[in-house]
């Protein structure tokens, strides 16, 4: 016993800080991913000019909440011929893999559950690639046509765009030179600007990439309604059927943290190493402040006493967001001795703020791309991802290649160098439009015989 | 201790993993239970600080090819292969085969504890913190130092996508 107890002390000297991180993103996540959804309906609702959610709390703020209660205290139904150890083995490995990746990210110079791992970016984008066994095992155990159908388009869809990710990935990698998350940042910084003005190619590759990867509509073919029923959910309900929908959302916000993190400048404040723009770091405090003074204008408005305590309640959390944001700022203009003191509380409370922001952002175009396009047919999803993706990203990879040798061979650096990679990117663009263009000719050929796509639907 | 601990851990899953895939009967459940075996194996890695070899076992084998498989398990149909008898008529070469290869790692090891130097290479622990980046030294092994073998085998890679598609593409 004695040697079991002393290692699980070790262990726990060692990891106890990481623990305690992976806990609160356990705890704080699904409350996180409920409020995404309420986002989004928030979202559709507006664009398709209507409230959404009002009923529960003011402007339905409590409506996670209550979905969640709705949820956990459903029946738990497990089909008769169902599989039982997969069918419970499934949902988990999903929310698992999601879960997981997520402790690789880097949300601030500072907030990083897996410190400073070698292969940063590459185990992010491998642990939440397992996440499509929870789909294909539990569309095989629910034993049902829809959900067989649904997971195998699912994993064919994912295997495919896989692909188009990870070369995408590549060509931003490039640049980096590392694997590493917070050097990735930091070459960022180095370099002067964001990768996505390097790579504007492999941005676009990797966005269209991660919305097939997050089955998200365009691209929600596993789910496709009309077809399918709910896909490879299609028997889940209640718990199970909300672990799914939590790993979906984990998904959006991992592949959101990745583009973000290597096109987007993780947490580093738009042109960080420009001088003279400093004054942008007074803009999240006083975003913050907005927004409450915004709460504050509209309390009168509220049609009950409750609602208006509440929308006091949220514009007070601002003002608190606010001083918090502001303190890094404020600290060094009232006492000199304090500005080193607060570098690195700087860098961590104004990084975690960018780069929330831009995962929000990115988020944001998912959910407005979702509301805009319609539905992409089976075979017209995988021609996309084959014969137009996979092809662009791979040009893309080695037209980058070529670009950063003629910048090492001429000596470019920092805005210099999109001399080098502004052409690569505009052969780039060629190179898909001829991609375009021959896909449109095979395609109105006459004699040509579509072969039946027996998963198609 | 805990360098222990962890080791026999991930090396008892991954035989445990091994041995339900080959008696399981049905094949999905074999399935799951060589990922289990892939991601012990993986663990190991880790565990020597290969994290590159790590990831790219869980994304090669795990999320490549085990995805293939499981996708190909659910396609075809295997009711017929479940009535079938599970082993072949082999296990007497099978037996022989694998108490010479127990044999071998036994002399191995007995050799080695016994004659320092002659079996397995004896090396220091090194530092976890002194020791080069893995990424860059695969990188630097299969780049500089294993080029032609890199590229040769590349090529061969190729050729046989090349006749993949090529036989996937003939019209019968």
């Amino acid at each position: 016993m004695q040697p079991a107890s002393q290692a699980t002390l070790e262990f726990l000297k060692l990891y106890w800080a990481p623990l305690l991180c992976g806990l609160a993103v356990v705890a704080v996540l699904p409350l996180i991913a409920g409020y995404v959804v309420l986002v989004e309906r928030k979202i559709m609702a507006d664009m398709q000019a209507r409230l959404g959610p009002m009923r529960v709390g003011p402007h339905g703020l409590l409506q996670p909440i209550a979905d969640a209660v709705k949820l956990l205290i459903k029946e738990d139904v497990i089909p008769d011929s169902a599989d039982k150890l997969v069918f419970w083995l499934a949902p988990v490995l999903s929310v698992g893999a999601a879960l997981l990746s997520l402790a690789g990210l880097a949300i601030g110079p500072a907030f990083q559950i897996a410190q400073d791992i070698n292969i940063g970016i590459l185990f992010v984008v491998g642990i939440s690639a397992m996440g499509i066994f929870g789909i294909v095992l539990g569309g095989w155990a629910s034993n049902s046509h829809y959900s067989l159908m649904g997971a195998l388009r699912s994993s064919a869809q994912l295997v495919s765009y896989e692909t188009a990710a990870g070369m995408a990935l590549v060509s931003g990698l490039l640049f980096a030179g590392t694997l590493n998350i917070k050097s990735i940042v930091e070459a960022q910084r180095e370099q002067g600007m964001w990768f996505v003005i390097l790579a504007p190619v492999a941005f676009f590759t990797y966005l269209v990439a991660s919305i097939a990867e997050t089955n998200r509509a365009p691209f929600d073919l596993p789910e496709a309604e009309s077809e399918l029923v709910a896909g490879y959910m299609t028997e889940f309900s209640g718990f199970r059927w909300s672990l799914y929908f939590l790993a979906e959302y984990t998904n959006m916000i991992v592949v959101a943290s990745v583009a973000t993190t290597l096109f987007l400048g993780g947490w580093l404040r738009p042109f960080a190493s420009v001088r003279w723009l400093d004054f942008l770091d007074f803009v999240p405090p006083l975003l913050m402040i907005a927004v409450g003074a915004y709460c504050v204008l509209r309390v009168p408005k509220q049609p009950s006493r409750m609602q208006q305590w509440f929308m006091l309640a949220v514009a007070g959390l601002c003002i608190a967001l606010a001083l918090v944001l502001a303190m890094p700022v404020i600290a060094p203009v009232l006492k000199a001795s304090l500005r080193e003191a607060a570098k690195p509380f700087f860098a961590g409370i104004h990084g975690g703020f960018w780069f929330l922001l831009k995962v929000s952002a990115y988020i944001y175009l998912f959910m407005w791309l979702r509301f805009t396009l319609p539905r992409y047919r089976f075979d017209q999803l995988m021609r996309l991802g084959w014969h137009f993706l996979i092809p662009l990203s791979i040009i893309n990879v080695l037209l980058v290649g070529v670009a950063m040798i003629a910048g090492a061979y001429f000596h470019l650096h920092g805005w210099w160098l999109l001399l080098a990679t502004t052409p690569a990117a505009l052969v780039a663009l060629v190179a898909a439009l001829l991609i375009l263009a021959a896909e449109k000719q095979s395609e109105t050929r006459p004699d040509r015989a579509v072969p039946s796509d027996f998963y198609a639907g | 201790m805990l360098d222990k601990v962890i080791f026999y851990f991930f090396a008892g899953i991954a035989v445990g993993g091994a041995v339900l895939t080959v008696t399981r009967r049905n094949a999905v459940h074999s399935a799951i239970f060589l990922i289990t075996s892939l991601l012990a194996t993986a663990g190991i890695f880790l565990q020597l600080r290969a994290e590159f070899l790590f990831i790219v076992q869980i994304i090669l084998y795990v999320g490549g090819i085990m995805v293939l498989f499981v996708f190909v398990i659910m396609l075809v149909n295997l009711d017929v292969a479940v009535r079938q008898i599970q082993f072949a008529r082999q296990k007497w070469v099978a037996l022989v085969i694998a108490l010479a290869l127990a044999a071998q790692v036994g002399l191995m090891l007995w050799s080695s504890a016994k004659m320092p130097g002659q079996g397995l290479p004896v090396l220091t622990a090194a530092p976890a913190n002194q020791l080069p980046l893995n990424s860059e030294e695969v990188a630097k092994s299969l780049f500089d130092s294993y080029l032609l073998p890199f590229e040769i085998a590349s090529v061969l890679l190729l050729v046989a996508m090349i006749g993949a598609v090529v036989m996937a593409k003939k019209r019968t």
